[in-house]
């Protein structure tokens, strides 16, 4: 069982008037007397007085109320949630590269860093080009069908404004879709989880801009007509858009480029091991092949010589243009940099190939329990997904309640209804961080749960008990809407 | 191997299991003629060995001392703040999908959308956007929606609002049919006096952009701006500086207090000054504040206090039925993360700091600004551009152009500020500094006597 810290007041419950952390502020100076009167701010922002030491220990309990990689396991599929070694962090966080200002004098160090990234993205997924810009994957996505836009519209295509996804596809593919103009076609896949051809057939004409695939599928496998998929949507006029959020499955074994891909966005802080930080920041570079080039996103880093450089609209003038201040995420791509060298050519490899071990491994021990696979003829890719319809049936138990029983057991849960289309699923990834040992320990929690469902379900649906709060009461939080604290009048 | 824990006998028991004499099995769906060979990518490094090429790279780099501010500043950050943020329970978790897993990175979100309100004298924050920048092209979307009044896409943009900001908004919203109108700024004052806006009166407009303190550092009469923005139905989108809201108006009491509809409807801007560092551009954050009645039209995840089973209180996401994973495409945005683990620095910043320190942090950079500006303006050749009251921001004018003398600075170890020829074509030489409290007396006293230098000895070449 797992020990969280059980409850920490509010930072503000901790304040009292004139309180402070000195040693952390510059020495007074009459310097706001400058702002004419009616500018002025008349009373002082509400934020809490406190000392460094209860700012300090507040936020280590918060902390401590967590759970995480490096203290939990986290088969959080769709999610990848590895190891995020300390080196990619420590590294980052060198003063040198901390202290630069985004709009100084070009960083050659850092730079060759970026331009090493951007090549070695490109040969992993067999793009002609990559811009490291896009903050996150739904920004990647973004990206990828503004470029796929404009370069319909530059050939003076202009009735393309529909993109085909098949019905398991992640919610940010149709909503990125919208933001971009666009209008989302949904077609169905088969009884193994391949998209169905026929659909597809009938679903393409002249007004198709894109269909937006992810490889191996949310449904954790492989698309096996990706061939035929990338004819027919090609032969049509448009383009194939590839969702890297499952790059993690194939890295070094096929690359989406070969598979026929136009363009991909690519989650940095999943398959090369960036931080989720509590929910961001991401990183969401796109490659994109040919085509699709003199559209990327700038900032991109590019080499004159020994000399490196920003490529900007100057260089780019087709660009979609500027999608954040700067250039994006600049230290999460850092990180990912440090993940690369240190995994190097062999070690990119292996993390399909464990990935892909572990997932199938876990399946397998999972189906010997009584469990049943989504798709039991299929090979699992990095993830897979067990459908607990059965259990619901029997015993009325829901995937909710499996997920809410596993954190009593010291595990976090595993992604539940998502893919939308499997009743009563969790998708479970394991990666390829994860030892045998532990994966051992999850089936054996899985396994009491299965007795608990069957012996004592109020168990099940009561949970977690461990936990620092019981389950929250979702309809009070989006009807009484407490968003904010406020100072009592 | 690198990461990897499997020992060999482990491999042979779980293939067993499987059923599949090798690891290469497991890839027998993958079409043969689309298997990828070698990569070339480099062999792997030990972490000795990468340390050894990313100091040197760092190296490379320098530590210049900076004086550009330009919507990333420079400040001190306290040390417990990346202490913390980085301990695994934060740097390692994922958003809180999980809420009884996650209460600590709910909390913090929680306590993080307090103090935003707070600074802003907005009802509602979201959890915040990815940067500054994507959270005013946020603001532009939602505003088009929030405005019921209005039919229009159109949007006011004024040009002394930063640029850049002005660029990415467009990339993100262009598709979607949103047309800017820029705004003209008086060349005296440096400022979007309310003649400017004037000739919009009585059109149909959806929203107005203002940002204070301005591109130029120069603190706008946002009272006049937001009265003319309500008595013509436009909403008004304040783009501000954390920082600067420990000592300025807050929005949400921009206007005359007599009026129905006082201060700003949608607040936002760049959160790095409150404790993230600049990094070469990110990761940074975007906040997201507005109206209690506009909250449903907000992009971006909330966090919202509730109670569980057995009346304990607690914190879950909310309102996510506005959200990419329930509306698909109808959501107010397809953005499914926000910056996390900056919000977590931010949050631990502004706890130390509290209302004393943030407004000390603001007087002395407004200070050694008003400094730097008094010391370069003596040197011969160099004078300020405009007359209105500013932040910690100026522009100066130099008599000849701008991007010989910072290539010169560069040279000293000094990055000397913002080159603004391109952009603003029409200042001549300009050159937008900013001097926080990172910056010390001797400082200033060596960013004027190296320009000193090199403005005479250019003269004297010349």
């Amino acid at each position: 069982m797992t020990e969280l810290q059980a409850r920490e007041p509010l930072i503000f419950e901790l304040s009292k008037p004139g309180r402070q952390a000195g040693t952390q502020f510059p020495p007074p100076v009459d310097g706001s007397a400058q702002i004419p009167a009616h500018l002025r701010r008349a009373t002082p922002p509400a934020l809490p007085e406190v000392s460094e030491l209860q700012t300090v220990r507040h936020f280590t309990r918060l902390s401590q109320m967590n759970f995480s990689i490096d203290t939990h396991f986290y088969p959080l599929g769709s999610c990848t949630m590895k190891y995020n070694p300390k080196a990619c962090n420590s590294f980052a966080m060198l003063p040198e590269f901390l202290g630069r200002h985004p709009l100084g004098p070009e960083p050659q160090g850092f730079l060759a860093c970026m331009y090493e990234l951007q090549e070695m993205l490109q040969e992993i997924t067999g793009m002609q080009s990559v811009s490291l810009t896009p903050m996150a994957g739904a920004q990647g996505e973004f990206a990828g069908v503004a470029m796929i836009r404009a370069y319909h519209r530059a050939r003076n295509d202009l009735g393309r404004t529909e993109i085909i996804v098949p019905q398991a596809a992640h919610g940010t593919n149709p909503a990125t879709a919208a933001m971009c103009g666009c209008t989302v076609k949904e077609i169905p896949c088969d009884v193994d989880g391949n998209v169905d051809i026929d659909a597809l057939k009938a679903a393409v004409s002249p007004a198709t801009a894109a269909i937006m695939l992810t490889n191996p599928s949310t449904l954790g496998v492989f698309e096996r007509k990706i061939t035929e998929v990338a004819r027919i949507v090609h032969e049509a006029g448009g383009l194939l858009y590839y969702d890297g959020a499952n790059l993690n499955a194939i890295l070094g074994k096929v690359r989406p480029g070969d598979m026929g891909f136009d363009v991909i966005h690519m989650n940095l802080h999943k398959t090369f091991s960036t931080p989720h930080g509590g929910g961001g920041p991401g990183s969401g570079a796109v490659g994109v092949g040919a085509r699709l080039r003199p559209f990327l996103p700038i900032p991109i880093v590019g080499k004159d010589g020994a000399r490196y450089r920003w490529l900007t609209e100057r260089d780019l003038p087709q660009t979609i243009g500027r999608l954040s201040g700067f250039m994006g995420n600049a230290g999460v791509n850092l990180r990912a940099y440090v993940y690369m060298r240190l995994l190097g050519r062999d070690g990119m490899v292996r993390v399909a190939e464990f990935a892909a071990l572990n997932a199938n491994y876990l399946m397998k021990r999972l189906q010997a329990a009584g469990f049943e696979a989504a798709y039991p003829s299929r090979r699992a890719s990095h993830e897979f997904i067990i459908t607990l319809k059965r259990e619901n049936r029997m015993y009325q138990v829901t995937a909710m309640d499996v997920a809410k029983r596993l954190l009593d057991y010291g595990f976090h849960a595993p992604t539940t209804y998502f893919p939308l289309l499997v009743p009563e699923c969790l998708l479970i990834e394991p990666t390829e961080t994860e030892a045998k040992e532990d994966l051992d320990r999850f089936c054996d929690a899985m396994i009491a749960i299965r007795r608990e469902m069957e012996q004592d379900p109020e168990k099940l649906s009561s949970a977690p008990h461990t936990m620092p709060v019981r389950r929250l009461d979702d309809v009070r939080a989006a009807k009484q809407l407490d968003l904010a604290w406020k100072p009592a009048a | 191997m690198a990461f990897i824990p499997h020992t060999p006998d482990d491999v042979a028991g779980m293939l067993a299991v499987i059923g599949v004499q090798s690891i290469e099995d497991l890839f027998d769906e993958i079409p043969r003629e689309l298997r990828t060979g070698k990569l070339a990518v480099p062999p792997a490094m030990a972490e000795m060995d990468v340390g050894r090429l990313l100091t040197e790279r760092a190296a490379l780099d320098g530590r210049p001392m900076n004086f550009i501010g330009a919507g990333a500043y420079e400040h001190h950050i306290p040390a417990p703040v990346w202490a913390i943020t980085t301990r695994g329970e934060f740097y390692s978790a994922y958003t809180p999908y999980q809420a009884e897993a996650s209460q600590g990175t709910l909390q913090l979100i929680y306590e993080y959308q307090s103090m935003i309100c707070a600074l802003t004298g907005m009802e509602v924050s979201n959890a915040s956007l990815y940067d500054g920048a994507s959270a005013l092209a946020e603001a532009c979307l939602m505003a088009v929606r929030a405005n019921r009044a209005s039919n229009s896409r159109r949007i006011l943009l004024p040009r002394a609002a930063n640029p850049i900001y002005a660029q990415v908004a467009q990339s993100i919203t262009g598709n979607q049919g949103i047309v800017f109108e820029s705004v003209d700024f008086d060349p005296v004052s440096g400022l979007t006096l309310l003649e400017y806006l004037q000739p919009y009166s009585g059109q149909d407009i959806a929203a107005l952009v203002v940002q204070q303190p301005n591109f130029f550092g120069n603190l706008e009469e946002v009272d006049q701006i937001a009265d003319w923005a309500h008595q013509n139905k436009i909403l008004l989108i304040a783009v501000v500086n954390p920082t600067s809201l420990a000592v300025l108006k807050p929005p949400g009491q921009w206007g005359a207090s007599t009026d129905a509809v006082r201060g700003a409807d949608i607040v936002c801007g760049e959160g790095q000054p409150l404790g993230v560092p600049l990094a070469a551009g990110g990761p940074y954050f975007g906040f997201m504040a507005t109206r209690m009645q506009y909250v449903r039209q907000m992009p971006g995840r909330i966090v919202g206090r509730t109670m569980d089973v057995e009346g304990r209180p607690g914190f879950s996401l909310t309102l996510q039925a506005r959200e990419q994973h329930i509306r698909r495409s109808k959501a107010t945005s397809n953005i499914c993360t926000n910056q996390g683990l900056m919000v977590t620095a931010a949050t631990i910043y502004m706890s130390l700091m509290g209302p004393t320190g943030l407004a000390r942090v603001a007087a002395a950079s407004m200070q050694r600004t008003a400094d730097l500006v008094t010391r370069l303006t003596r040197v011969a050749g160099v004078k300020q551009a405009f007359t209105a009251a500013r932040f910690h921001e100026a522009v100066l004018i130099l008599d000849r152009p701008v991007a010989p003398i910072l290539a010169a600075l560069a040279r000293r170890g000094i990055v000397g500020g913002l080159d603004l020829a391109e952009r603003y074509p029409e200042l001549g030489h300009a050159l937008l500094v900013c001097a926080t409290e990172t910056k010390l007396a001797a400082d200033i006293d060596a960013y004027a006597g190296a320009l000193a230098d090199i403005m005479n000895s250019s003269r004297a070449a010349a």
